[in-house]
Parts: structure tokens; sequence; C-alpha cells
């Protein structure tokens, strides 16, 4: 008797789909791995991911407050990096640090995206 | 000899049009110099002749228009969304969201940027980059800038016809408001147009006034309550009390009946210490003193009449114009009278005639402002006629300290409520005087033109930084002082209390020999009579006014011609404009 085809199939098909989405859930994983080790250090309060039209991709803090730090400090970001430019055109904004009373708020920006954490300084 | 040209036209040529022509230039007079003036001129060699080599410059203020703001609230939607992802449906931004997570570059870019925030939050995490070293070591505070008082804001009256700011009093929490009585103090004066509201400002807002309140007469004091900062206790112009509570709007809660009110404006209202929060006192020119509850205004729960004679007979009682009450010694309180004098009273006696206990008298014109020093309750400061005068309530013939008299009137005055040594007065010449006794004894040491009309009320803030001054067309000027008058000084308390106690010593000594030499006079009398009849003139009172009045010219004649002489030494031009000051100061109060 012959074995079941479609298993065989089945499994042949399973193995190039893992192989194609494999790089990307590796990667996918790395991205996780990569956040969720930032969330992990000491005083870090919170952890956002913003897209270049503002729209909050991922975070670890409740809606209202992303919402805020997204609009807000995307508008502020992009104020630094047109000043830095401004001065001199060849330079470009590497990274935004704003201290505050209560705690610092960093950012990564990037052409399309902004990595935003906010942390508790240790004193 | 009447100078004529005649010239003749044909009758035939009038009205023609003129036919202008050129020609060129004619002199028509030549006037030679004539050398024989010459004589009346001497030739001057050299001529000394100011040049300057410098860039002519005009000065130009400009001011700009004030412009009205006011608060509005905006309310956002989320936006950013792409067109076809409605942010309210939570399915369509997740499946936005999971289609960008799974975008290559976002992977790329978020390892990148992962690794560089890593590097800053463990930064962060190492070390404090704004540690502070050498914290114990405290700056030594340099004291050595003058001191100076700066306008911060300016709120003014938004009527047409301006009234009288006659109290001002700061919120009790925080202080980011000021409530204001205006009123007209002039009697019959005021027209039937003037409002009788009453504001309430917010500090940041200077062109609206925050609340409104309107009552029945003007308010000519205004107090919050400490306890409940909602609450506001307003003395009339006719003599009523009302109260407001300020979430209710500005009609006031409740109003005292007239028949049971004052009979004249309400200079004073203090609240009293209490469990419930709710008591009350007030003081008018009619001489009484009133306790309300103002949970009950149909009557008040107490009265008091400032009768001296402590008859408790009102024709006789002296009207009362400032009013004193510190929490500390909830029975006892102190009343400034129009007639220069101060009775200080206790609350808790038995019978009305106990209850004034003494007076001070030494003023010669009503009392406007009466305070305790909030360090050193035993001595008071009061304001009236043209000084200010410190008192012990151990010395009661005479104050300890004064200033001198001043060319204008004085109208308010507090201490500061940091500085044990420090007051402010205000006077009719529209200055604010800073006091600091331990600095400076003659004069004041900070003295502040705050504007032109004269200053009616002065209110210090409790962190002893800012004060309020409403002047008499109802515009109160916000002023923040130097650093130097609000911080307390090393050992201020000691030296203050040092020099409280000297002066009340040497007052003390005074008043013991005046009373020495007082009864050696009356033995000597005593004896003299039985032997000669001692003829004594009996002045007619005529006679005593008309004696007493040419010795009041004849002392203000030579005070004019002091100054006269001394501003000729000093400044040729300001000489006229203090005349006519001083001039129009003596008339109002030649009478007196």
């Amino acid at each position: 008797f012959r074995p079941c085809p479609i298993a065989t199939v089945a499994r042949r098909e399973s193995r190039s789909h893992a192989g194609d989405s494999s790089c990307a859930s590796l990667a996918m994983a790395e991205v996780e791995e990569t956040l969720k080790r930032i969330q992990a250090h000491k005083g870090v309060i919170g952890t956002i991911v913003v897209n270049a039209e503002g729209i909050p991709i991922r975070t670890t803090l409740d809606n209202s407050t992303t919402v805020q730090y997204a609009g807000l400090l995307h508008q502020l970001t992009m104020k630094a990096r047109s000043t830095v430019r401004d001065i001199d055109p060849q330079n470009d904004l590497t990274f935004l640090r704003i201290r505050s009373k209560k705690h610092e708020i960093m950012v990564a920006p990037d052409k399309e995206y902004l990595l935003i954490v906010i942390q508790n300084p240790c004193e | 000899m009447e100078i004529v040209y005649v010239y003749v036209k044909k009758r035939s040529e009038f009205g023609r049009q003129c036919n202008f022509s050129d020609r060129p230039a004619e002199i028509n007079v030549d006037i030679q110099p004539d050398p024989g003036l010459t004589a009346n001129f001497i030739e001057r060699d050299p001529i000394d002749a100011g040049i300057q080599c410098a860039s002519d410059m005009s000065e130009h203020e400009v001011n700009t228009e004030r412009f009205e703001m006011e608060n509005a609230g905006v309310n956002h939607l989320e936006g950013g969304w792409p067109k076809d992802v409605n942010p309210l449906e939570m399915e369509q931004t997740i499946r936005f969201r999971k289609k960008v997570e799974k975008d290559e570059n976002y992977v790329y870019t978020i390892i990148q940027l992962g690794s560089l925030m890593e590097h800053c939050i463990k930064q962060n995490n190492a070390i404090n980059i704004y540690e502070e070293y050498f914290e114990e070591e405290e700056t030594a505070d340099v004291a050595d800038e003058p001191p100076s008082a700066k306008t911060i804001n300016v709120f003014r009256d938004p009527n047409v016809i301006k009234r009288t700011a006659t109290h001002l009093s700061w919120h009790p929490d925080g202080s980011k408001k000021l409530a204001v009585a205006y009123s007209s103090l002039e009697f019959q004066r005021s027209s039937k147009d003037m409002s009788y509201d009453s504001y309430i400002w917010d500090l940041e807002n200077p062109n609206k006034p925050e609340l409104v309140l309107r009552p029945s007469s003007p308010l000519v004091s205004l107090e919050y309550n400490p306890k409940d900062s909602h609450i506001l206790v307003g003395g009339c112009y006719n003599g009523q009390i009302a109260y407001w509570d300020t979430r209710k709007g500005g009609q006031p809660v409740e109003l005292s009946t007239v028949e049971f009110s004052h009979r004249d404006p309400v200079y004073g209202t203090i609240w009293l210490q209490s469990k419930t929060g709710t008591d009350c006192f007030s003081a008018s020119t009619d001489g009484q003193v009133l306790w309300w509850d103002i949970r009950k205004l149909t009557e008040p729960t107490e009265t008091l009449v400032m009768d001296i004679s402590r008859k408790g007979v009102l024709e006789n009682a002296l009207g009362a114009i400032a009013l004193e009450f510190e929490p500390t010694m909830p029975t006892k309180f102190m009343v400034g009278t129009e007639q220069g004098v101060v009775i200080t009273c206790n609350r808790k006696a038995k019978t009305p005639a106990e209850k004034i206990v003494g007076t001070f008298s030494g003023h010669h014109g009503p009392i406007y402002a009466l305070a305790r020093n909030p360090f050193f309750p035993k001595n008071f400061l009061t304001v009236g006629d043209w000084t200010a005068r410190i008192w012990s309530e151990d010395s009661k013939e005479s104050s300890i300290m004064w200033t001198k008299y001043h060319m204008a009137y004085l109208t308010d005055g507090c201490w500061s409520t940091i500085r044990p040594a420090v007051f402010f007065t205000t006077k009719m010449d529209g200055t604010l005087d800073v006091w600091d006794f331990l600095f400076k004894q003659n004069n004041p040491s900070l003295n502040v033109k705050v504007c032109d009309e004269p200053l009616f009320s002065l209110r210090l803030q409790d962190n002893g930084r800012f004060i309020g001054c409403g002047s008499k067309r109802g515009t109160v000027t916000l002023l923040e002082v130097s650093s130097g008058i609000c911080t307390l000084q090393r050992n201020e308390k000691n030296l203050a209390m040092a020099m409280f106690e000297r002066e009340t010593k040497r007052e003390k000594i005074l008043e013991a020999r005046h009373r020495e030499m007082r009864l050696k006079e009356r033995t000597k009398a005593e004896g003299k009579e039985e032997d000669v009849k001692v003829e004594t003139e009996e002045e007619t009172p005529e006679e005593l006014l008309a004696r007493v009045q040419k010795e009041f010219f004849e002392i203000i004649e030579a005070e004019i011609r002091r100054k006269e002489r001394a501003a000729k030494l000093s400044k040729p031009q300001a000489k006229e404009i203090t005349d006519e000051n001083e001039d129009e100061d003596e008339d109002p109060y030649k009478e007196e």
C-alpha cells in the first residue's frame, strides 16, 4: 500500500514555509528580545516605538500616556533634528535626552521610526 | 507813513488768465554791512565751543497693546493613522501594527536603535551625572545688593468710573488669587453709575477678574476664611456684613439684617479661630464691634461699644477703623480708632466694662492700620497721620519707636511675615516704604514709587515676597521684593528682640521720670497756693485758639523756609515742585 502522500507533501510544505518564515520569525524574536531586554533594565519605566506618522507601534505603557508621549516627542525630535541640520547640514541628530525632575526621556531617532524610553535614573 | 503801491490796469484786462514767464534772479534789496556798528562789538579770541563727535540719537518708547487672553480647551482625536484604518477599531489597529512589525526595515532599525539605547541606559545606571558634590557647604548669602522691588503685574478696575481698592486679601492656599474690595470712601461723592462689584483676581490673568462679587452696597473690607478657602466675608459701605461662597457664584449667600448691623461703613472684618470656623467679627466707625456667626447673620452674637469711659454709652464711643486679631492669642484683640487711640480688649471678660482693658493714645489722626509683629506679639505697629509707630504692650504712655513725620499721609502698613525687623507702609503720594529698623532707623531702607495716585491698601503674601498695593483709582499693583528683604538674616530675631526690649526699657525709664517730675510739681504747687495767690492770666478759648494758630503757622513757615534753603543748595529746579506740593498738603490739615 502506498503511504499517505498528503502527509509527506504537507511536511515538505511546512518545511519550506519554515525555511521562509524562520528568518523573519528569528528576526522578530530578536526584536522582541531587544525590547524586553531594554524594558528589564534598572529604572526603565516604559518603552515606546513610534513610526514616522506618530503612530505608536509597540508600547509598554497605557494608551493615553503612549499617545501623548508619541505625539509630543515626535514633534520635538523633528524640531531638534532640523535645528542640528540647520546649523550644519552634514550633521544629523543621533540621540535626544531630556532630563526632568522626575525622570529621563531618551529618544533614539531614525528615518522612519522612533524608539522612546523613559527611565528613572538612579539617585 | 502809509505804504501804498499804486498800479494801473485796464478794465478790459480784468479776469484775464495769468501768463507766467521766467526771468532771472533779481536783487531786490542789498543791505551792506555798516562798519560803524563794529564799535559795539569786541573781538573774542579764543572762543570755547563745545563739539561732540557722536551720532544724534533720539529716545522713543514703544509699548505693545494689551491683548486679552482667554483659556479655552481643545478636544483632540487620535490621528496619523492611514485612511483605511479606523483608530477606534481595535482589530484594524492591531492588524496595522502587526503588519509594520513584520517589515524588514522595522526589524533592522529596532535592533540598531536598541543597542544605542541600551548604551545610554547603562550609562544612566552607572553614574549619576547630576550628582551634587559638597552639598553641605552652604554658599554664603551675598546680601550686598541693595533692596529693590519690581512690579510683576497690574490689575486695573475694569469699570469706567474708578473706585478705590480699599482692602486686599490673599487666597489662603497657595496665594494664587487675590480678593479686592472696591468702594468709594469719599463722603457722598459716589455717583449713581458707580458699580458695586468687587472682584477676585487670578494672578495669571490680569485682564479679566476670575469672579465678580455683587453685594448690595460697595464692599469696604473683604477677607478670605483661612480655614475654608471658598468662603469670604465682606463688610459693606452701608454697615451690613455679607458672606460669599465662591462655589455658589457672585451673589452673597447671606446678608446681615440692616437693623442689627453697623450704622457706618464696616472698615474691618476678621475671621476668628473657632472650632466651626464660621465666626468673625467686624468693626465700624459707628463705635461698635460686633461678633457674627455666618451661619446666622440675622443678628450678631455679641456686641461691644468702644467707649473708653467703660460705660457703654454709644454717644461717647470712638469710631473704629482698624481691627487686629492674632490667632495665637484668641481672647485678646485690638481696635484702632478714628480719634487716634488704640484700645486693647479682652473678649472673655465677664462684664462689658471689663472688656476694655487698656488704651494707647499717641496718634493725631485716625489709625489706618494695626498689626502685631508675628514674631513678637507683644509689640504692634500702628499707622496713622504722618507717622508709623511701634508700641509695646508694657509701655502704655507712649510708643517705643516711631518714624519721622512724612510729607504725605500714611494710609496702610503691615509687618513682614519672614523678618521680624521689617515692615511696609504706603503713603498718599503713591509710594511704598520698606523699613528695616535694624539697618536704618531714620529713613526707610527702600522707597518705591508704585503709581501716581495715592495708595490706600497694602497686603503682604504669606511667603513675604509678593505685595499687593491698592490705589485710589482701583489699580492693584503686584510687587516682588528682592531676596534681601524676604530672607531671614543671621541673628535677626535676637537683634530685633534686643532692640524692642531696649526701647521698652527706655520708655519705662522716661515714664518713671515724668511721673516723678509731675509729683514734684504738684507738691510744689500745693505748697505755693497757701502763701501766694498766683496770678495766672486766664486765657479765653478764643485767645488760646488764636495763639495756637499763630504758633502753628510760624512753625510751618520756618519749616518751609528751611526746606527751601536745603533745596536751593541741592537742586534748583525741584524747588518749585516741592513748594507747590507743600502748599497743597497744608490746606486740608489747617483746620485740625
